[in-house]
């Protein structure tokens, strides 16, 4: 068997592609969160449990009501989303012109709250999300195997944040984003209707996030806990990418996966703390963040 | 119904103001930045195709006089009506929907949007915008630079920016706050013949000014606050005779 640094390549290869699909989601959650900070200037602790509500949503369309992965690919992210704008509209709303600090308790309350009641639901232990038939099996690509639905998330999540930069940076929606971004008081000055946009911006963020969890239930398994758990690398992945920076959110994103999975591989003790370990440097160098602007 | 209020108000306008409707009509105007008030019960009226000026020194209130009839201050009392319409109770976006066009003193040009971009944001507010080609004839420089980030324009190119992206909505009404300072002379007398252009159209226009000697030509009539309030109203054909007095106002 080929051996690099004394390691089979096999490993390296399955590393490598464990670490793109987390990646992915990385790229995918910190990417909701850029956007909603750069409009809302709330740093949306609630992200992870949004996440785990999607997922969630996506088994209880099958369970209960027999609507299989690909409605919920569409349903469950929406569901999430409504949640999502009845939040903005009953308690966020009012935070906006208080500090950073508020909005981050607030959601970080709302939370603990989702979290519990699935927990209280569901317990702790997870629950299985078969499958669809289209992606038993894999793909042999000759020098490793690649399932063929990590070979779909990968590409679904990359096409989604491809998507996304898209309509932000280069089209007249994308305009007034950015825009409002910049100095939403103005932006209302001129005659857009920015309470509506704050609204919808929230929704889109919280409603990316619960598609991530559509696409992670049949990976992961469906667990309360599911959200918490990925949510900490995701705020270090936004903090590393420099908050509000949409382009940096998904190449931060993909690159810590890639990081991660290497780390398993050579030195598997840090696997968990590397992303962090990266944090404090890239805190200490760049505090702003590698895509940020200082301010 | 609303038809039939606005209808029934032009009317009973049109009735005691024999010679035009007024564009906008701000009465006993107050407004505050939190707890601090900072305007005092402003008064004026400005009627269609009147080019007005609000003169004082920094701090008397003028653009925040601005600030307020766009809906950008904290609480206001009092009254905005703008083409007839009454605005103080309204959000923001809702009263540049009646036909109102800001530049605000910082220009406001955004640098995550190229320059066309910025000269494409604004939602039309009136029927009678004016075309991008348009645009680009009356300020050339904007076609040449119309790919480059916003910020990266020169103050020159920014402050043109911002007018022709308020001209394209079809605004009837022009808030202009400092449009030249900051600028080359040769600018200034580029913006003047700008002014007298878009009077000549009909555009009702209120301006902020601290160059006087750029106001006091265009002008049909100048409003000298003070502390928050109109302290002075001075009519064309009176320049002459109260310059002294303006001089004593404005500090020159």
């Amino acid at each position: 068997m080929t051996e690099i640094f004394g390691v089979p390549t096999q490993a390296l290869w399955g590393q490598l592609m464990i670490g793109l699909v987390n990646g992915s989601f990385y790229a995918m959650l910190s990417l909701g969160l850029a956007v909603i900070f750069g409009m809302l200037n709330v740093v949306n602790f609630a992200h992870g449990a949004f996440y785990m509500m999607g997922a969630f949503f996506s088994w209880m369309l099958l369970n209960f009501l027999g609507i299989g992965y690909w409605w919920s690919l569409l349903l469950a992210p929406i569901g999430v989303a409504l949640v999502g704008i009845v939040i903005e509209k009953t308690m966020l709303r009012w935070l906006y012109q208080l500090d950073h600090l508020y909005g981050l308790l607030l959601t970080f309350g709302i939370a603990l709250i989702i979290e519990g009641i699935f927990r209280d639901q569901y317990g702790v232990s997870g629950q299985p999300y078969d499958l669809p038939e289209i992606f038993k099996g894999a793909f042999d690509l000759g020098f490793m195997m690649l399932p063929k639905y990590r070979a779909w998330v990968i590409v679904a999540c990359l096409a989604i944040c491809f998507a996304t930069w898209f309509v932000i940076e280069r089209t007249r929606l994308g305009s007034y984003l950015r825009a409002g971004t910049e100095n939403p008081k103005l932006v209302q000055a001129f005659g857009i209707n920015v309470p509506l946009m704050v609204t919808l911006t929230y929704a889109f963020g919280v409603g990316l996030a619960g598609l991530g969890g559509v696409l992670a239930a049949p990976v992961y398994q469906v667990n309360p806990l599911m959200g918490s758990n990925i949510v900490i690398v995701v705020f270090a992945v936004v903090v590393i990418g420099g908050m509000g920076s949409i382009l940096g959110a998904i190449l931060t994103g993909i690159a810590l996966g890639l990081i991660e999975g290497l780390t398993k591989v050579f030195y598997p003790e840090a696997s968990a703390t590397v992303v962090f370990i990266i944090m404090a440097i890239v805190l200490l160098i760049r505090p702003a963040g590698l895509f940020g602007r200082e301010k | 119904m609303n038809a039939g209020v606005g209808s029934q108000m032009n009317a009973t306008e049109a009735a005691t103001n024999s010679q035009a409707a007024s564009a906008l009509q701000v009465s006993d105007l107050h407004a505050f930045y939190g707890e601090s008030h900072i305007l005092h019960g402003v008064s004026f009226e400005v009627k269609r195709g009147e080019l007005i000026t609000l003169l004082g020194r920094n701090g008397a209130g003028r653009t925040t006089t601005l600030k307020a009839i766009l809906g950008l201050t904290g609480k206001r009392t009092g009254s905005i009506k703008i083409n007839s319409a009454e605005a103080i109770g309204l959000a923001p976006h809702k009263i540049a929907r009646l036909g109102i066009g800001y530049c605000p003193e910082e220009r406001g040009i955004f640098s995550s949007l190229s320059c066309e971009e910025n000269l494409l944001l604004l939602p039309m507010v009136g029927k009678n915008g004016m075309s991008v080609d348009e645009l680009y004839t009356m300020f050339p420089n904007l076609k040449e630079r119309r790919l480059s980030q916003g910020t990266r324009l020169s103050g020159g190119e920014q402050q043109m920016l911002a007018m022709a992206r308020i001209l394209r909505t079809g605004a009837d009404i022009l808030l202009l706050d400092e449009i030249t300072e900051g600028l080359a002379p040769v600018i200034v007398q580029t913006l003047g013949r700008v002014i007298r252009a878009l009077k000549a159209k009909g555009f009702t226009i209120i301006m902020v000014e601290q160059n006087f000697r750029f106001a006091a030509p265009l002008a049909d009539r100048h409003y000298v606050m003070e502390h928050g309030k109109i302290a002075a109203v001075v009519e064309r054909h009176e320049l002459a005779a109260k310059t002294e007095m303006l001089h004593e106002f404005l500090g020159v």
